[in-house]
C-alpha cells in the first residue's frame, strides 16, 4: 500500500501546489468571467456556416498569402476534418495555387473543394447486394450513434423497392433495444426475429439467418448492441456474431455497416479503425447530419482508412436515409 | 496514434537545446504543439485560440524564458491553466428548499440521457435521496420502456404516461405525484434533439417555464467534435444549464469536448459516465480531464483503482518477497489475479501516461482466458518447480506440465518469459520506491521526469 499512496501523494501534491499557487496569484473568478465573456463574444461572432467563413475569408484577403492559408486551415478544423487532414488539404491547395499560378483569392474555394472531392473519391459506393439471397447486413457502432434508427430507415428503403426484408434483433444488451427495433419493424411492415433480453446475440444472428433462408427473404439486417471500440470482450462478441453468420452462409455478412455520428470528433477515426480490425467494415453510414455538424470527420476517416461512406442520415423520418455521394457532400460543405 | 504532448514538447525543445536562451519565436513553436494537441483532442478551435493566447501571456512574460527545462515548464503552465479552466469538482445537485427536487436531463440524440438518468437516480439513492424517474421521451421508439427496464433493474420507480401526452404534462403530473409517493427527487428524461431544431428546443423552454426544474443537466457525449460548442451554447442560452454530464468516457476519446463545453457555458461538469453498468457514474475530476486531453494518461485513477483492489497485507508481503528475490510463480499467479481486478487490462494500460495511444500495446493484450491457462499451468507444477522454475524445469517436466494443464510447451515457455519480465518490472518499482523514500526523484512520468 505504501507504494501506491506515496505515488498518489506525489502526483497529487505536485498539482495541488500548482493549483494553490495559481489561486493566490490571481482572482480566479474575475479571470474566468473575462475569459468566458471574451470567448462567448468571439463565438457568436463566428457562428456562421463553413461557406460564409470561406467567402468572408476570400473577401477580406484579395491576395493569397500566409494568413489566408492559416485561416483556411482553421475553417477546416472547425468542420471536424481533423488537424492533420486540414493541414494536408491546405498544403494541396497551396501547391495547386502555385502550379496554376492563381493569384485571385476568389478561386481558392473551387480549388479546395476539388481537393476535398479528390480525397473522398469520386465513386458513389452502394451496399453490397448479392445475387444469392439473403444479403446479410450487419450493423455495428458505438453507443448512441443511431444504429436502430438507421436499420428502420434502411428496411423501409428496401421494402419500398419491393425487397422482402427481415430484421434480426441481436442487441440483447441494452434495455428495450429489442422493443425499439420491433416498433421500427411494425412501422415499416417487415418481420423481426428476436430472443429475450440478455440472450446470446450470436444465437439471435444464427436464428435470424435460418429464418431469412426459410422465408426466402432478400435482405437480412442484423442489429447489434452499441459498444465502445476499446472494449476487447465486446469486440470479441461482435466477431463471434460475424463468424456465426459466415458459417451459416458463405460470404455473410456481405455488408458490415459502421454507423458514425456526424457530431463525433476525431474519435471517429479510432472507431472505424478498431471496428474494422475486429469485423472488417465494408461501409459507413453517417447519421445526424441534420444537426449543426457537417460530418467533416468523414474526410479524416477516409484519409486514414479508405472505407467508403455509403449512406447518410439527414432527419428523423423514414425517408431520411440517402445514398452518399462524395460530390454532393463536398458541395454541401460549401453550400448554405 | 497521438504522441503525447509531453513527448512532442521535449522534441521541440531538443532542437533548441544549446541556444542558451529562448526567444519568443521558440515559445511560439512550443505553443504550436500545444495547439495541435488540443485540436487533435477535439477542443473547439475558438476555445483553443483563446486558451493559447492566455498561456502565451504567462509563458512569454517571465517564467519560461528563464526556465531550465522549458518543455516541462510549458506543460506545467498548460496543465495548470487547463485544470483551472475546467473548474473545481462540483458534483452537487441543487436541492429544492421544499422537496421534491426536480432534475431535467437534456441533450442531443444518443448522448446517453436515459442511461444517465438511471445512473444518476442510482447515485442519488446512495446519497440518501428517494428518486423518481420520469419517462418524458415520447418520441424515440421504446424510450419509455427502456427507462422502465432500467428502473426495474435498480428497483426504483418510473413514472410514465405513455407516448401520447405532451412531455410537459407528463412532467407536471410526475412532480405532483412525487410528493404523495414520498419521493424527494424527480429526474425527468427528455427526448434527444438537435439544437438546431427550433420546435423541439421551444418544447424544452416550455417545460422549463412550466415545471420549473431546480437543476437542468446537459448530457454530452465525450466523443463530440467541434460542434460541442454550438450544442452547449444553444442549450445553455435557451435553458440556463446548471451543469453538464459527460458520457462514454470509458472509451479512448481524448474528450476535448469537455473543455469546449465548460468554456462556452461556464457551467460545471458535474459527473462523468465511465461504463455500461448502472453504477458507472462518477464525480468529475478536472485535473484528470486536463491530463487526458493532453494525452498524458490518468495516473490518479489508476492508482486509486489499484488501492481499492490490492490488499495491503498482500502488497507488503509481495514487496518483501521481491526484495529478497523470493518472488515465485505462485506469487505471480496471485498478482495476475489482482491485476485482473483492476478491470480490463487495456483500460488499465490506457491510463498510464505515454502508453495511451500506443499501438504496440495491442500485442500486449492480456486475454482473460490466458489467465485461466496460466493458473492451470502453475497448478500443474510441483512446489519445487513453482519456486524456482528456471533451474528445475527441463523439457520432460515441461511436457508433463503441458499434459497436466491441457496446454503446450510453447505456452509454458511464454508464461515463464512473462514471469521473468514481471519480476524485472517489479524490481524496478521497488527501486523507484526506494528513491522516493530518499526524497529523490518522483515517479518517472512525462510530468515530472
Amino acid at each position: 500500500m505504501g507504494l501506491f499512496s506515496r505515488l498518489k501523494e506525489s502526483i497529487k501534491g505536485g498539482s495541488q501546489q500548482a493549483a494553490a499557487a495559481s489561486e493566490t496569484t490571481q482572482e480566479p473568478e474575475l479571470e474566468k468571467t473575462g475569459f468566458f465573456g471574451r470567448l462567448k463574444e468571439s463565438l457568436t461572432k463566428t457562428r456562421q456556416s463553413f461557406v460564409e467563413k470561406i467567402d468572408n475569408l476570400v473577401h477580406r484577403h484579395k491576395a493569397i498569402d500566409e494568413d489566408l492559408y492559416e485561416e483556411l486551415e482553421e475553417i477546416l478544423v472547425q468542420a471536424d476534418v481533423g488537424v492533420n487532414t486540414a493541414m494536408e488539404l491546405v498544403e494541396k491547395t497551396r501547391r495547386s495555387v502555385k502550379e496554376r499560378r492563381v493569384d485571385d483569392a476568389g478561386e481558392l474555394k473551387a480549388i479546395l473543394k476539388e481537393h476535398i472531392r479528390e480525397m473522398l473519391g469520386t465513386d458513389t459506393a452502394s451496399l453490397n447486394i448479392t445475387d444469392e439471397t439473403p444479403t446479410v447486413i450487419m450493423v455495428v457502432g458505438v453507443n448512441g450513434v443511431g444504429k436502430t434508427t438507421t436499420i428502420g430507415k434502411l428496411a423501409h428503403y428496401y421494402k419500398s423497392r419491393g425487397a422482402k426484408v427481415l430484421l434480426g434483433a441481436a442487441d440483447t444488451f441494452r434495455a428495450a433495444a429489442i422493443d425499439q427495433l420491433e416498433i421500427w419493424a411494425e412501422r415499416v411492415g417487415v418481420e423481426i426475429i428476436k430472443h429475450r433480453e440478455g440472450a446470446d446475440p450470436a444465437a439471435v444472428a444464427f436464428d435470424s439467418l435460418q429464418a431469412a433462408k426459410a422465408r426466402r427473404a432478400d435482405l437480412l439486417i442484423v442489429d447489434t448492441a452499441g459498444r465502445l471500440h476499446t472494449k476487447a470482450n465486446l469486440m470479441e462478441e461482435l466477431k463471434k456474431i460475424s463468424r456465426v453468420l459466415g458459417r451459416e452462409m458463405a460470404g455473410a455478412p456481405h455488408e458490415v455497416l459502421l454507423i458514425l455520428d456526424a457530431t463525433t470528433g476525431q474519435n471517429a477515426v479510432n472507431q472505424a479503425r478498431l471496428f474494422g480490425e475486429a469485423v472488417g467494415i465494408t461501409g459507413i453510414a453517417l447519421t445526424k447530419l441534420d444537426g449543426s455538424s457537417k460530418g467533416g470527420v468523414i474526410i479524416a476517416v477516409k484519409q486514414a482508412l479508405d472505407i467508403p461512406v455509403k449512406l447518410i442520415g439527414i432527419g428523423e423520418s423514414l425517408e431520411d436515409l440517402r445514398p452518399f455521394s462524395p460530390g454532393d457532400f463536398a458541395d454541401a460543405l460549401f453550400d448554405e | 496514434m497521438f504522441a503525447s504532448l509531453a513527448e512532442r514538447l521535449q522534441e521541440t525543445f531538443k532542437k533548441l537545446r544549446g541556444k542558451g536562451r529562448l526567444t519568443e519565436s521558440d515559445v511560439n513553436e512550443a505553443l504550436r504543439e500545444v495547439r495541435l494537441a488540443l485540436l487533435e483532442a477535439d477542443v473547439n478551435f475558438k476555445v483553443v485560440k483563446d486558451f493559447i493566447a492566455r498561456i502565451k501571456e504567462r509563458a512569454v512574460g517571465q517564467e519560461l524564458l528563464a526556465s531550465l527545462n522549458p518543455a516541462q515548464h510549458v506543460i506545467k503552465i498548460v496543465h495548470e491553466e487547463l485544470t483551472t479552466l475546467m473548474g473545481g469538482s462540483n458534483s452537487r445537485i441543487n436541492l429544492a428548499p421544499k422537496p421534491p427536487t426536480v432534475v431535467m436531463m437534456v441533450g442531443l440524440n444518443g448522448a446517453g440521457k436515459t442511461t444517465t438518468s438511471a445512473k444518476l437516480a442510482n447515485l442519488m439513492r446512495k446519497q440518501g435521496r428517494r428518486p423518481l424517474m420520469v419517462a418524458a421521451d415520447v418520441y424515440r421508439p421504446a424510450a419509455i420502456k427502456q427507462l422502465e427496464v432500467l428502473g426495474g433493474q435498480l428497483n426504483l420507480p418510473v413514472f410514465s404516461m405513455g407516448d401520447q401526452l405532451e412531455p410537459v404534462a407528463i412532467g407536471l403530473a410526475a412532480v405532483e405525484s412525487a410528493a404523495g409517493a414520498g419521493r424527494d427527487m424527480v429526474i425527468i428524461d427528455t427526448a434527444g434533439r438537435q439544437e438546431v431544431n427550433e420546435e423541439l428546443m421551444a418544447e424544452l423552454e416550455n417545460m422549463k417555464e412550466t415545471i420549473k426544474p431546480h437543476e437542468i443537466l446537459l448530457v454530452v457525449d465525450a466523443m463530440t467534435g467541434q460542434a460541442a460548442v454550438s450544442v452547449a451554447e444553444t442549450f445553455n442560452s435557451r435553458l440556463g444549464l446548471d451543469g453538464v454530464v459527460l458520457t462514454k468516457l470509458d472509451g479512448d476519446t481524448r474528450g476535448g469536448a469537455a473543455l469546449s463545453v465548460r468554456s462556452v457555458t461556464g457551467k460545471p461538469i458535474k459527473f462523468v459516465g465511465v461504463g455500461e453498468k448502472l453504477d458507472a457514474l462518477e464525480p468529475f475530476h478536472p485535473e484528470r480531464m486536463a491530463e487526458r486531453i493532453l494525452g498524458m494518461g490518468d495516473m490518479l485513477t489508476l492508482i486509486e483503482k489499484a488501492q481499492e483492489n490490492f490488499n495491503a497485507d498482500q502488497m507488503a508481503k509481495m514487496q518483501k518477497k521481491l526484495r529478497s528475490m523470493e518472488f515465485t510463480l505462485e506469487d505471480f499467479l496471485d498478482q495476475l489475479n489482482q491485476v485482473k481486478k483492476l478491470g480490463p487490462i487495456e483500460q488499465v494500460l490506457s491510463m498510464i501516461p505515454g502508453l495511451g495511444g500506443n499501438k504496440k500495446l495491442k500485442d500486449l493484450k492480456v486475454d482473460e482466458k490466458e489467465l485461466v491457462f496460466a493458473e492451470a499451468i502453475i497448478k500443474s507444477m510441483t512446489p519445487a518447480e513453482r519456486s524456482d522454475p528456471e533451474r528445475v524445469l527441463n523439457g520432460s517436466r515441461k511436457r508433463r506440465i503441458a499434459k497436466g494443464s491441457g496446454t503446450t510447451v510453447q505456452e509454458i515457455n511464454r508464461l515463464l518469459k512473462q514471469f521473468e519480465q514481471t519480476k524485472k518490472m517489479m524490481k524496478q518499482f521497488i527501486d523507484m520506491e526506494k528513491s522516493l523514500k530518499k526524497g529523490g526523484k518522483m515517479l518517472k512520468n512525462p510530468f515530472f521526469s
